[in-house]
């Protein structure tokens, strides 16, 4: 097993040492039972990398202006030196891509194959969340007819309906998810097979929801009973939308469950930002350590890879110049590291908070923490004590009502549970962004649809509802209301659009 | 499991530029404002330049419902220093470190205004859209019409002029001495043989005596053959090559006149300033070097430099026959017409002393159009006054004479269009 000559170490890689590497990586992780998609490592330029980043990391995607701006500022931040590119992009299909880019050297190319190919690709195939809303197998080719329908549509329909059409939905993208319900997983194949029917019947049921004409039977039956609107609250605004809105031509529908279907294959990541990234972290580090432990890596390389990992895992301190908030990368290695830690050599106070891991096996244990859990629940799990004082965790509470901040809890015995519940919180997706839900249309009377905002702990909606309001009428065709509730039910706010000139659409 | 490792380096680089497309699309109004800025800002000289455009962050932004501050939230931050539970602490102003109305690291993006470059190509083409040049002149002004001949190497054919002896003769040499290498040796080796024989055979040998008769015939036919073979062969010919390569003529100079009076006000200046930049941009497309030499007018004529050209307002009457003599002066002084390519553009608001106009237009037929190879003349407001109707007069009667009204950018195209036309025929024939 132990080699004594290690790997060659120029800082230029060619594709043959790339697959010495690569083997020695892979057959690294294989003993650590890493089960992952099969790999695929693309070379690309940094030019390129800023094109697969504005396209929100897809390898291809259909055209929007908003992409163009997005590589714009990217390409502006690189030229100036205010960022350096990220060094990996990794997507999640199967096989798995890995993007590693020209200008690294040999020893952060073993950073990203390590990180990348064989960190996220097994969260990927792993994690539960994206197990049950993403389909690997399926997502490029889906993103290929996604592109050749926007661009057939804007061929058929003109730049300015579909761009219009785009940045309505797009406003809604977070919107068009289902949070709490599993979502159909189909292949493309079956996708594309049942659009025929789909429009079909779809604009089946919008002509009979909006059938003007009475149907007989309420003759009889004297005054028609007044029946809600949705029955229920919708979540996925854009779902709604979908197959509900009135005068969308089928072509529109289409467009706006392509935004809804990317959202939803991006839904997990967002949800498991700490998980997936401290996930990577963790193995890179432990792969590329046992690498240099048997033997393979040179004390250059090491130096080199241990330089980026400690600047991708640095956590500034509250109120230090760069501090934006905690860093993913580094509470999410902190938590593995610290898994394994409590697992391996316990000390009393794990044993009393952590019962059933204390004294077992690592891996099986991290296995298991990577599968079953998201940020929140993951923190809300598995957050130690040691490492809240580790990390000085405090917490602190902002009320409006109140002239100064108070803190409400610090990493001691008493504010242990307080801490880790909050921070738990905080990455719950639901908490994050306001909830809003379809609430009602006025079936009978303007036709106008009306959402609600149910506030969280009485946190007003930011400034650009109006503008986010007339997307959604340009979706609906119809007028829009918005009411923002609060903890009682009772609207204390509301906001309205009157529908959009017929033109326009 | 089979590895795969692929290079995608070469393909699909500017995969994002149907996105840029769409943008700059989406930002037309704006991009052309800026582009309008930077023409009015830069001297006619460096026109063909990249540009900055920034466009407010409102523009740009696409709305989202967000939280927004207010209300009642708990964060948890790490580096605790010196806190305990309860402690109270001062509301940090504007958004710094994140804590309580961290509205900046809330959304994700500060509050500058978003600035991008439009490369030299795009901002040409906004500048063309505005003027409404037809495609065809488009790539006319993208395309270089000269052609010079220029060594390159020898070939094989060519014409008798072109025939570089040392070349020929060193071809020529190598050919007889590797065609004529076998013969020469058995030549050698005969003679020796021959040689041999004459010295040591005994004189009177009957059978000594054929031998030798033998060697020296097959001498005489080896000799022969070597001496056919041919001092100068046409396959060693070789002849100096020349290539075409594009490249701009000569030198040009382009006059700019203009009525600064005081009824030229800003926007006229700007329609005029178009007009100048057009014929710069056409002329630097024919000419290595060219020279602006800038006259302004009212009454009295003077040459100054582009900033006081453009900038400087004054006011009293007009007397346009004063900036064609200056001109005509320039000319004769310092740009020989058969040295230089003369280019004439007026620009007036065609407000003139009306006795002048006649003038005008006998200096102008008289005086200039023989010197010049184009004169272009821009009247940058409705009316038709005297000066219009005197330089209506040579429409037609002198070719290198165009004329036109233009009260709006778009106009001052059909100017040129003469010009154009004529040029680009010119170049096609060459």
């Amino acid at each position: 097993m132990t080699a004594r000559n290690p790997l060659p170490a120029p800082s230029d890689w060619s594709f043959e040492l790339i697959e010495q590497y690569h083997r020695v990586i892979r057959e690294t992780a294989a003993r650590f039972g890493l089960d992952t998609y099969p790999n695929q490592l693309e070379v690309i330029t940094a030019e390129q990398m800023m094109d697969a980043y504005a396209s929100v990391g897809m390898p291809v995607n259909y055209r929007h202006w908003s992409y163009g701006k997005e590589f714009i500022s990217t390409e502006k931040n690189y030229k100036r030196g205010a960022m350096g590119l990220a060094y990996e992009i990794v997507i999640n299909s199967n096989p798995c891509i890995s993007y590693l880019m020209e200008e690294n050297t040999m020893a952060m190319q073993a950073l990203v194959i390590a990180h990348a190919a064989y960190g996220h690709n097994s969260f990927f195939k792993g994690n539960y969340l994206f197990r049950m809303w993403t389909d690997a197998g399926s997502i490029i080719d889906y993103l290929v007819y996604a592109k050749n329908y926007v661009a057939e549509c804007e061929e058929r329909h003109g730049l300015d309906a579909v761009e219009a059409l785009l940045d309505s939905c797009h406003a809604l993208a977070n919107h068009g998810v289902d949070r709490y319900r599993r979502p159909s997983r189909k292949s493309l194949a079956q996708e594309l097979a049942e659009r025929k029917d789909r429009e079909q019947h779809a604009q089946l049921q919008v002509n009979d929801l909006w059938r003007t004409l009475p149907k007989r039977t309420e003759k009889n039956g004297g005054a028609p009973e007044t029946k809600r609107f949705p029955d229920e609250p919708q979540e996925n605004i854009l779902y709604f939308i979908e197959k509900n809105a009135p005068l969308l031509e089928p072509w529109q529908r289409e467009i706006v469950r392509i935004v809804r279907k990317v959202a939803q294959y991006f839904y997990p990541q967002r949800q498991t930002q700490v998980m997936n990234e401290g996930w990577a972290t963790f193995w890179h580090h432990r792969l590329l350590n046992t690498m240099y432990d048997d033997g393979h890596l040179t004390d250059g390389v090491m130096i080199e890879w241990l330089k980026s990992h400690t600047n991708v895992v640095y956590q500034p301190q509250v109120g230090d110049r760069g501090y934006s908030g905690l860093n993913p990368y580094a509470l999410g290695f902190a938590m593995y590291t610290d898994i394994q830690r409590i697992c391996e050599k316990p000390t009393e106070e794990d044993r009393a908070w952590f019962p059933n891991l204390a004294g077992t096996p690592w891996l099986p244990a991290l296995d298991h923490a990577m599968r079953n859990f998201k940020d929140e629940s993951f923190i809300g799990q598995y957050l130690s004590p040691k490492l809240m004082r580790e990390l000085r965790l405090f917490a602190i509470v902002d009320d409006e009502n109140d002239e100064e901040l108070e803190v409400s809890a610090i990493h001691d015995d008493a504010g242990y549970r307080r801490v880790r519940e909050s921070l738990a919180r905080q990455y719950d997706l639901g908490s994050r962004e306001p909830n809003i839900q379809v609430w009602n249309v006025n079936l009978r009377g303007d036709r106008s649809l009306t959402l609600r905002h149910t506030q969280h702990n009485s946190r007003p909606l930011a400034e650009g509802v109006q503008e986010v309001l007339k997307h959604v009428a340009r979706l609906w065709g119809f007028g829009v209301h918005l009411e923002s509730v609060d903890v009682d039910g009772d609207p204390t706010q509301r906001w309205a659009v009157e529908p959009p000139p017929s033109l326009e659409r | 499991m089979l590895q795969s490792i692929i290079d995608r380096r070469l393909s699909g680089k500017n995969k994002s530029i149907g996105n840029r497309e769409r943008f700059l699309r989406r930002y037309k109004v704006q991009i052309r404002e800026a582009v309008k800025r930077a023409i009015d800002g830069r001297s006619i000289r460096d026109i063909e330049r990249a540009e900055d455009v920034t466009i407010p962050k409102k523009d740009i932004s696409e709305p989202v419902f967000r939280h927004g501050s207010g209300g009642t939230r708990e964060m948890v931050h790490p580096g605790n220093k010196e806190y305990v539970r309860g402690d109270r602490i001062e509301r940090p102003k504007g958004g710094q470190g994140g804590k309580g109305k961290g509205k900046a690291s809330d959304s994700g993006e500060g509050e500058d205004d978003f600035t991008f470059t439009l490369t030299k190509e795009e901002f040409m083409q906004v500048f063309f859209e505005d003027l409404a040049l037809p495609h065809l002149v488009r790539t006319q002004l993208a395309e270089v019409p000269e052609w010079r001949s220029q060594r390159a190497g020898y070939t094989s054919d060519g014409t008798a002029t072109n025939l570089h002896v040392v070349r020929s003769m060193r071809g020529a040499i190598g050919r007889r001495i590797a065609i004529g290498a076998d013969s020469r040796r058995q030549l050698r080796e005969l003679e020796q043989e021959l040689e041999a024989l004459l010295r040591e055979a005994p004189i009177g040998d009957v059978a000594t005596r054929l031998q030798i008769v033998e060697l020296e015939s097959r001498i005489a036919v080896l000799r022969n053959r070597v001496a056919r073979i041919p001092f100068l062969d046409p396959i060693d010919l070789r002849f100096r090559n020349r290539v075409r390569v594009p490249v701009p003529t000569s030198k040009a100079v382009m006059f700019c006149l203009m009525d600064i009076s005081g009824s030229m006000d800003e926007g006229r200046k700007d329609l005029a300033k178009r007009f100048f930049i057009l014929l710069y941009l056409f002329l630097t497309r024919h000419y290595e070097k060219i020279d602006i030499v800038f006259i302004r007018h009212h009454t009295q004529a003077a040459e100054v430099d582009e900033q006081n050209f453009f900038h400087a307002t004054e006011t009293g009457g007009t007397v346009v026959s004063s900036a064609l003599v200056l001109m005509e002066e320039i000319v004769r002084a310092r740009y020989s017409p058969s040295e230089w390519n003369i280019y004439g553009a007026q620009a007036s608001d065609g407000d003139n002393w009306h006795h002048d106009s006649g003038r005008c237009r006998e200096l102008l037929s008289d005086k200039i159009l023989p010197l010049t190879r184009y004169f272009a003349y821009v009247q940058v407001a409705e009316e038709e006054q005297n000066l219009w109707q005197e330089y209506a007069q040579l429409v037609g009667v002198a070719r290198q004479f165009a004329m036109r009204k233009a009260t709006e950018v778009s106009q001052i195209y059909p100017v040129f269009r003469d010009l154009f036309k004529k040029e680009g025929a010119e170049s096609r024939a060459a």
